[in-house]
């Protein structure tokens, strides 16, 4: 049972920092993309 | 004469089933041209590694002692010391990658995280059915869609079942035109999959192509520290690629270096294919689990771009969230086959393949964050 919880801990974190690390990137080639207009 | 028939006596059943196993790879690799760089190598070292007292192996020889075999010498330089082989191996995948579909049209990044949803998936399906976290976080990363990255993680997570989890995620990489489609069919409509969708890339500067693979690095490195090995080095190859000054070395990191170092790694990882450890149940739950992992990560994929429909003007196509797996460029290909499947004049391909290369980045990103936090759980 313990280690289903921290597989589904895993789960949540892993998805977060997944989207976290994606989302920064898009924004910054988004800005890249507005500073060379 | 008894010394000539040694070997034979020496054979084990589960020594012939390896034997079968290895033949079939080499089938799929020749006939189906399934993974066949892979493949192949991984069959004949099947059979390799399984031969009684193989040379290929460690040996203590009476009266010499301990004597190095090639392909355990392999393994422990190549893969067990440094990772150095898959590691490698991203040099060249970096070279190959054409970042441009996604840099034109940057919302595709999301469907790259949003199929790498199987990988946690399975490894909540590994630890129901009795996986440790380390070994569960290892089969778990077959969803990655990316045999580097899958044999890198069980390395660096000392799992028991390297032989299969390497095997699993070649395999299932060359079964995407097969698994994908059934999945997408399972939570789509044919409505769903005949939309169709403009396509109308902004131009990608040259400095935007040759800053991406440096921030990306950074943002990845400081978000998930135990990827830098994997996104450094897959970008240093982009870099290598994007610069404009290094075409000879990207072409050789493109060809010789990839194919010099996919050859080994191939029959290296059949070291870790000996029978005792391969012919387990576990293997079969773990090829089960693969297969679970692919089928949710395009489910996450599909759901993720249904999810955006609902606050977009412009539809989007949900297949296209199905090519969010690492399996470039196959699986951007299946999507668009599927597309005209539905309607014949529907081209979706760069989309799809944007959305496929955002999931190379997503997969090491994943691949970083399964290390991360299982060594914090284990700790």
């Amino acid at each position: 049972m313990n280690e289903v919880l921290i597989a589904l801990e895993i789960m949540w974190k892993g998805m977060a920092g997944i989207f976290a690390a994606v989302l920064v990137i898009m924004a910054i080639v988004y800005l890249m993309g507005k500073m060379k207009k | 004469m008894e010394f000539l028939t040694e070997g034979l006596r020496a054979l084990t059943w589960q020594q012939l089933v390896m034997y079968g196993v290895g033949i079939l790879l080499i089938w799929l690799a020749i006939k189906k041209e399934y993974e066949p760089a892979l493949l192949l190598p991984m069959g004949f070292g099947a059979i390799l590694v399984n031969l009684p007292s193989s040379g290929v192996l460690n040996q203590v020889l009476t009266g010499v002692g301990e004597t190095n075999g090639i392909i355990e010498w392999l393994f422990e330089i190549g893969i067990e010391a440094s990772e150095a082989m898959p590691v490698l191996l991203f040099i060249g995948i970096g070279a190959m990658i054409d970042f441009g579909p996604l840099l034109s049209n940057p919302r595709m990044f999301l469907f790259g995280a949003g199929a790498q949803f199987g990988i946690f998936a399975a490894i909540l399906l590994a630890v129901v059915l009795g996986f440790d976290l380390k070994d569960a976080a290892s089969i778990g990363i077959i969803g990655a869609a990316d045999g580097p990255t899958s044999i890198l993680v069980s390395q660096i997570l000392k799992s028991n079942y390297i032989g299969p989890i390497a095997v699993a995620a070649y395999s299932y990489m060359a079964l995407v035109p097969v698994i994908q489609p059934f999945a997408i069919r399972l939570v789509t409509t044919k409505k769903e999959r005949m939309i169709r969708m403009k396509y109308e890339p902004s131009s990608v500067s040259h400095r935007t192509k040759i800053f991406f693979p440096i921030i990306v690095t950074v943002v990845v490195g400081l978000v998930a520290p135990s990827s830098v090995a994997l996104v450094g080095f897959l970008m240093f190859g982009n870099l290598i690629r994007e610069c404009g000054v290094l075409n000879t070395m990207s072409e050789t990191a493109q060809n010789n270096l990839s194919n010099l170092i996919t050859l080994l790694l191939g029959i290296t990882i059949s070291f870790s294919m000996q029978a005792e450890r391969f012919v387990t149940v576990e293997t079969l739950m773990i090829m089960v689990i693969g297969v679970f992992a692919f089928i949710i990560d395009t489910i996450g994929g599909v759901l993720l771009a249904k999810f955006m429909n609902l606050f977009t003007k412009d539809k989007i196509n949900p297949m296209v969230g199905a090519a969010g797996i690492s399996a470039f460029p196959m699986s951007s290909r299946v999507v668009q086959k599927l597309a005209m499947q539905e309607d014949p004049g529907n081209v979706i391909l760069m989309h799809a393949a944007g959305a496929n290369v955002s999931g190379q980045i997503a997969s090491v990103v994943a691949g970083g964050m399964v290390i991360n936090l299982v060594t914090g759980f284990l700790g």
